[in-house]
């Protein structure tokens, strides 16, 4: 029996509280917003089409959709510089699109296309643009936190200012390369920012029947001298003031930050799974505590116009369309592509 | 020409490389101030600072990521894990990400760094301190596997590790450590992918590796007392692997022999054993032979090792026992 003292199925429901609506005068300008709302639509657009395209047996293998979770990532890529480093999990589609990676190159490579965004040889788990600052999408647990902290130690030695975020899950939280990365980051002071998006669950099982403290990453933070922040993870403007901080405490040499944001899956852990051991009265409460049509309305109350929004969310549409239209008559690998780029020569030769 | 240890080499080689290039950095456990625990890093942190030679703490997983995540950013590294036996805990950074990275980013992103361990039995360490463990790292498409059996070897193969754009395994034998010899003056850079012939003799071509080297020399000389006389081959790089000097060995004296510690399961020269089987069939006049550590941990007691390591007179009286 866990500490928890639930049985599995039976854990404590945790429900969002509501969103602070004093964040509408935070001191975030117009643009800023205006772009988060963009963001957030080009994640859940991008993944309502990943959806649509798995159901229509177009993507094959497996996806991790983050509907619901779009915030934490969208602020993220509008406070990030172009030159800072992401590190994404498997859950890594809308982190991608936050850096400003097109939809196009995302869908084709879903859908093993020549066009993809890795040449068809990553796929839905291993989206990387270096060009945009996307140093990755890792699907082992935890690796990702312990290589975000070589980029930023990285970035210290060549005297940059470029700070290194790791976006993880809560069940990250529980594996030994998350202990490490964060004790290593604090004891070298490493511009590294460890992001964990906390949405109940690890995979099936409630992060809360198998972990002894309350918030998997922020409580963890004093075992490494450091503080942590809390926020909620649905509302953008709360995830990018403390992306901002932490941000800016990178840049500063004031080492890294923990910031954990509160937020919840609205399906399963991936394309097998219809989330069915989660509570109707939770699921139902975080529905209503969507962070898309929440922001909508926080702009509107700032006094923009809705037939403003309304373009913004059918000029995101239309280019979902264009670019699932593209990649879908895009041209398969060719049978050469398999050898090349095991090695830096481009080939794959393991003998002479 | 001086005369340096093979402990020497090592610090003599990443010294040799951090002068040329200050984007190679060295990290790892007990290396800076302690200079290593085999004394193998010692002076670099006097020459080159704490910024670029780093005391890590015991965490193999935050070692290789900070390596990985610092060469995918425009760094060379060099990471130390002490004992090869630690990949254990670690093995998902070298297997999953540093070997993968290039491939699945389709040439977007590659690991330039070394990887360098102690490797290897011979010194009563018991099973988890004495493991010879490159057969783990060339079954990994993505990474390149190199053994250096000499001081000169280990400064050269150390600098094309440094320098090669792709992620290299360098290991050395803990055993080799205070063996001596000849380091030729000046920058030496060697060339990853080459085996070595060191030296001839037209009745067996005998392949070996790392420690298994100088006793297959020592074997071939128990043989030459009886009048058989074998080429000796240091494999040197497993990945890549050089088929064309072997090949050409065995087509000469039409058998091979390999030497290796590692256990006996899926070993290099099995691979190696199936190259030749099946691109030199014709040409042999008797059955492949791999001469191994048999399948089992490795013991503390010295007897035990003893018995399990291949050693001069088992190499040569295997030898000659095949070849009638």
């Amino acid at each position: 029996m866990p500490v928890s003292g639930a049985p599995y199925g039976q854990h404590q429901v945790v429900l969002p509280e509501p969103f602070d609506e004093s964040l509408k005068d935070a001191p975030i300008d117009l643009e800023t917003r205006l772009e988060m709302f963009r963001k957030q639509h080009e994640i859940r657009q991008l993944e309502k089409r990943i959806y649509d395209l798995f159901l229509q047996g177009l993507v094959r293998g497996t996806s991790h959709l983050c509907i619901g979770m779009e915030a934490t990532g969208a602020a993220f890529g509008v406070a990030l510089r172009p030159d800072d480093y992401s590190f994404a999990t498997y859950r890594g589609h809308g982190h991608t699109v936050a850096r400003g990676v097109r939809p196009e190159p995302i869908i084709a490579e879903l859908l093993g296309k020549a066009t993809g965004l890795v040449g068809g040889k990553g796929g839905s788990m291993h989206l990387t643009s270096v060009e945009h600052g996307m140093l990755g999408c890792y699907a082992i647990i935890g690796a990702h936190l312990c290589i975000a902290n070589g980029a930023a130690w990285s970035a210290k030695l060549r005297g940059t200012d470029q700070a290194a975020v790791a976006f993880f899950g809560d069940g990250a939280t529980n594996i030994g390369a998350f202990h490490e990365a964060v004790n290593y980051a604090a004891n070298y002071r490493l511009p590294t920012i460890f992001v964990c998006e906390n949405n109940l669950y690890m995979e099936y099982t409630p992060i809360g029947e198998v972990t002894p403290v309350t918030h998997p990453a922020a409580d963890r933070a004093p075992a490494y001298g450091m503080d942590a922040t809390i926020v909620d993870g649905n509302d953008a403007d709360a995830v990018y003031l403390a992306a901002q901080a932490a941000i800016e405490r990178a840049r500063t040499g004031g080492g890294p930050s923990i910031i954990e944001t509160k937020t919840y899956r609205h399906g399963g852990h991936s394309r097998a799974d219809p989330g069915t051991y989660r509570p109707d009265d939770e699921i139902e409460a975080w529905m209503g505590h969507d962070p898309i049509p929440m922001y909508h309305q926080r702009l509107l109350d700032l006094g923009v116009g809705e037939d403003r929004l309304a373009a913004i969310v059918q000029e995101v549409a239309a280019e979902i369309d264009r670019a699932t239209e593209a990649a879908k008559s895009a041209p398969e690998p060719s049978d050469e592509d398999l050898w090349t780029n095991v090695w830096a020569d481009g080939g794959s030769r393991w003998r002479n | 020409m001086a005369e340096l240890t093979y402990r020497e080499a090592v610090a003599a080689g990443i010294a040799q490389e951090m002068r040329r290039d200050p984007s190679v950095v060295f990290l790892g456990e007990d290396v800076a101030g302690a200079g290593g625990v085999f004394k193998s890093t010692s002076g670099l942190l006097d020459e080159f600072g704490p910024d670029r030679v780093v005391d890590t703490p015991i965490s193999e997983q935050a070692i290789l990521g900070a390596a990985m995540g610092a060469a995918m950013t425009g760094l060379r590294p060099i990471a130390e894990i002490m004992f090869s036996d630690f990949f254990a805990v670690c093995w998902d950074l070298v297997a999953n990400e540093i070997a993968k990275t290039r491939y699945m980013t389709d040439g977007m992103v590659g690991c330039p760094l070394v990887i360098r361990s102690g490797n290897g039995g011979g010194l009563r360490f018991g099973a988890q301190h004495s493991q010879s463990v490159e057969n783990w790292a060339m079954a990994i498409p993505g990474v390149k596997v190199v053994a250096p059996s000499t001081p000169a070897d280990m400064v050269g193969l150390m600098a094309a590790s440094v320098r090669d754009p792709d992620p290299v395994l360098l290991f050395e034998h803990k055993a080799l450590y205070p063996t001596r010899g000849e380091v030729p003056d000046g920058e030496i850079v060697d060339e990853l992918g080459k085996a070595r012939v060191l030296r001839e003799g037209p009745d067996a071509t005998v392949a070996a590796l790392a420690l298994m080297v100088p006793r297959a020399l020592e074997a071939a000389d128990l043989l030459a007392a009886d009048g058989v006389e074998v080429t000796v081959l240091d494999v040197r790089s497993l990945v890549p692997l050089d088929t064309v000097t072997i090949l050409a060995s065995v087509s000469e004296t039409s058998r091979l022999f390999t030497v290796e510690e590692n256990p006996r399961l899926c070993g290099w020269g099995a691979e190696l054993s199936s190259i030749v089987a099946e691109e030199l069939f014709w040409d042999l006049d008797g059955p492949i032979v791999r001469i191994t550590t048999p399948h089992l941990p490795l013991a503390s007691a010295p007897k035990l090792e003893d018995l399990a390591l291949p050693d001069a007179a088992r190499i040569a009286s295997t030898i000659r026992e095949a070849l009638g």
